[in-house]
C-alpha cells in the first residue's frame, strides 16, 4: 500500500515541479533580452574605468606631458613592452637635462599588468578605455605614445614664503 | 463569395481542370505535381522550423537570436542550407560504405512518407488512407532503421552506443505513442484522418473523451517528443558521453539529412497530434452560432492546421528549454513504469467511456456533427 502511495505521490509531485519549471521559463520568454549588439551599440556601451586598454601619456592643452624619461616604467615592465628613449639637452641656464625623445609601447607584448602605471613617480602614464585595438599588421601595434613636439610640463615655481613684517619671531611671541 | 478567396487551394477544382485539359496524361502529371509540392513543402517547412526554433530558443534564454542575415535574421536558415549544400562530404575509411550512405535516406524517406498522409487542409491530403493512423505509425518508425544503420556502419563505438540507445528509446516510446493514438481510435471508431477530422467539427477529440483524451494527449506529446530525440530526451547524441551519437561520422549533406529529418519529425508529431486531438484543419465551430462559424470558415483551413501545429511545436520547444535532461535509466523508467501502465489503464477507461456513453458527444448529442 505504501509503495502504491509512493508511486502516485512521486508522479504528481513530478508533474507539479515540471509545471513550476515551465512557468519559470514562460516568464523568462518575455523578459528583456540581454544581448549586446556590439557594433551598433558603441554609443551606449559602458566600459569600466578600471578596464585597461591602451597605455597613454596624457597631454594637456599646451602639448605638455609629465614624463621625465626616468625609465622606471621600462625597468618594471615584465615583458619589455616599454622602451623609453631619452635625449640630453642643455637648458638656457647651461644645465644639462634629460628629456623624453620617444616613448614606444608594444600592444602585442603587453599583458596589461599595470605595473608601469603604479610605479611611475610622476603619474605620467595611464591606461585608457579605447577598447577597439584590432589592427591588420603587427607593426601597427608598436605605438609611439608621446605626441610630436610635446615637452615636459614645467613644475610650477614655488612661491617664496612671505614672512610678515617684523619677522616670524615677533608674530609668534 | 468570400469563401472562394479564403479556400483557394481547393484540390478538386484543380484536379478537374487537369482532367479536362490533359486527358489521359492527367494522372501522371498530377502525381508528379503532388510529389513536387510535398518535397517543396518538406524543405520549406524544415527551413521555417529551423528559424523559428533558433528564435524561440534565443527568447527563452534572454537572447535575440539570429538577426544579421536579412531583417530579423529571416534569411538565416537559407544561408544555413546553402552552407550545408556546399560542405564537403568526408569519406571515412573502414565504414560499411553501402549502409553508411543508405542510412540518411532511411531517415528522410521515413519522415517524407508520413507527409503523404497528413491532411494539411481541406482536401489537401495526398493519400487519404482508411487506415491513416496505422500507416503513419508504421512509416514513421522506419526512421529508427536509419539510426541503427548509421550507428552500425560507422564502425565507431560512440555511434554504435548512440544508435542502440536511440533504438531502445524509440521502440519504447513508439509503444506509448501507438497506445495514445489507439485510445482516440477507440473514441472515434475510425482510423482514417479525414473521417476523424469530420467527426471533430463541433467537439475536438481532446474534449470529447474528456479525462481519458487529455491523458492520451499528454502521453502522445511526451512520447512523440521522445521519438524525435530532442529536448530532455536527446540521449542518442549526448555530447559529453557520445560526442554526437549515431551521426558522429557524418558530415555535409549526409548530416544535413539527419538534421532535416529531426526537424521534420517534430513537425510530423505536432501535425498528427493536431489532426487526431485538436480537430486538424477544422475551424473552431460552435453549434448554433452560425454567424461565428461562417466567419471562422473564412480563415483558410491550412491556416488553421498550421496554427494549431505551430502551437504544439511551440509547446515542444518550451518543454525542451524547461526540463532537465533524463539519464538513460530514468528515460526507460518513465516509459515502462509510468507511461505504459497509465496508457493501458487509460485505453480501458476510454473503452468504458465509449461503451457506457459517457463521452461528450454521447452526453450532449448537439455536439455530434
Amino acid at each position: 500500500m505504501n509503495s502504491i502511495l509512493k508511486y502516485f505521490n512521486g508522479l504528481f509531485t513530478g508533474i507539479k515541479s515540471l509545471l513550476i519549471g515551465m512557468s519559470v521559463t514562460w516568464k523568462e520568454l518575455w523578459t528583456k533580452k540581454v544581448t549586446q549588439q556590439y557594433p551598433e551599440n558603441r554609443a551606449t556601451l559602458v566600459i569600466s574605468d578600471r578596464f585597461r586598454c591602451e597605455l597613454t601619456i596624457p597631454h594637456d592643452e599646451n602639448n605638455e606631458h609629465a614624463c621625465t624619461a626616468c625609465g622606471i616604467c621600462q625597468m618594471n615592465c615584465p615583458n619589455g613592452t616599454i622602451n623609453v628613449l631619452s635625449a640630453m639637452i642643455e637648458t638656457e641656464d647651461g644645465k644639462k637635462k634629460k628629456i623624453l625623445d620617444t616613448y614606444t609601447w608594444d600592444l602585442g607584448m603587453c599583458t596589461f599588468c599595470n605595473l608601469c602605471v603604479i610605479t611611475c613617480p610622476s603619474d605620467a602614464i595611464k591606461f585608457n578605455n579605447q577598447y577597439e585595438n584590432a589592427v591588420f599588421t603587427r607593426s601597427k601595434m608598436i605605438q609611439k605614445l608621446n605626441h610630436k613636439g610635446s615637452k615636459l610640463r614645467e613644475k610650477k615655481k614655488e612661491q617664496p614664503l612671505k614672512f610678515p613684517e617684523g619677522g616670524l619671531k615677533d608674530q609668534v611671541l | 463569395m468570400l469563401l472562394e478567396f479564403s479556400q483557394p487551394l481547393e484540390y478538386t477544382g484543380l484536379a478537374n481542370w487537369f482532367d479536362t485539359t490533359l486527358g489521359s496524361w492527367s494522372l501522371p502529371v498530377k502525381l508528379i505535381l503532388v510529389a513536387v509540392a510535398l518535397l517543396a513543402a518538406y524543405a520549406i517547412i524544415a527551413m521555417i522550423l529551423i528559424y523559428v526554433e533558433r528564435k524561440i530558443t534565443a527568447f527563452f534564454q534572454a537572447r535575440i537570436g539570429p538577426n544579421r542575415v536579412g531583417k530579423y535574421g529571416i534569411l538565416q536558415s537559407v544561408a544555413d542550407v546553402i552552407k550545408i549544400l556546399l560542405k564537403e562530404i568526408i569519406h571515412i575509411n573502414n565504414v560499411d560504405k553501402f549502409l553508411f550512405f543508405a542510412a540518411p535516406f532511411f531517415m528522410v524517406v521515413a519522415s517524407m512518407l508520413t507527409f503523404g498522409a497528413i491532411p494539411f487542409g481541406k482536401a489537401l491530403q495526398a493519400v487519404d488512407f482508411n487506415i491513416g493512423v496505422l500507416y503513419v505509425t508504421a512509416v514513421s518508425s522506419l526512421g529508427i532503421i536509419g539510426v541503427l544503420l548509421a550507428g552500425w556502419s560507422s564502425n565507431n563505438k560512440y555511434s554504435m552506443i548512440g544508435a542502440m540507445r536511440s533504438g531502445a528509446q524509440f521502440v519504447s516510446y513508439e509503444l506509448s505513442a501507438g497506445f495514445a493514438l489507439m485510445t482516440i481510435v477507440v473514441l472515434t471508431g475510425t482510423m482514417s484522418f479525414s473521417e476523424m477530422i469530420a467527426k471533430q467539427e463541433f467537439c475536438w477529440n481532446i474534449f470529447n473523451g474528456h479525462i481519458s483524451s487529455i491523458i492520451a494527449f499528454v502521453i502522445y506529446l511526451i512520447s512523440g517528443h521522445a521519438e524525435t530525440n530532442r529536448g530532455p530526451f536527446d540521449l542518442p547524441e549526448a555530447e559529453s558521453e557520445l560526442t554526437a551519437g549515431y551521426h558522429t561520422e557524418y558530415s555535409g549533406l549526409q548530416f544535413g539529412f539527419f538534421y532535416l529529418a529531426e526537424y521534420l519529425n517534430m513537425f510530423i508529431i505536432a501535425s498528427i497530434a493536431t489532426t487526431v486531438f485538436l480537430g486538424g484543419w477544422m475551424p473552431i465551430q460552435i453549434h448554433g452560432f452560425d454567424g461565428f462559424n461562417q466567419v471562422m470558415w473564412y480563415i483558410p483551413s491550412y491556416a488553421w492546421f498550421f496554427g494549431k501545429t505551430g502551437v504544439l511545436i511551440f509547446l515542444s520547444l518550451w518543454v525542451r528549454w524547461s526540463f532537465p535532461r533524463l539519464r538513460i535509466d530514468q528515460l526507460l523508467n518513465l516509459e515502462w513504469k509510468y507511461l505504459l501502465p497509465i496508457n493501458l489503464v487509460n485505453i480501458l477507461v476510454m473503452v468504458i467511456l465509449v461503451i457506457a456513453g459517457l463521452t461528450l458527444t454521447d452526453l450532449f448529442p448537439i455536439l455530434a456533427s
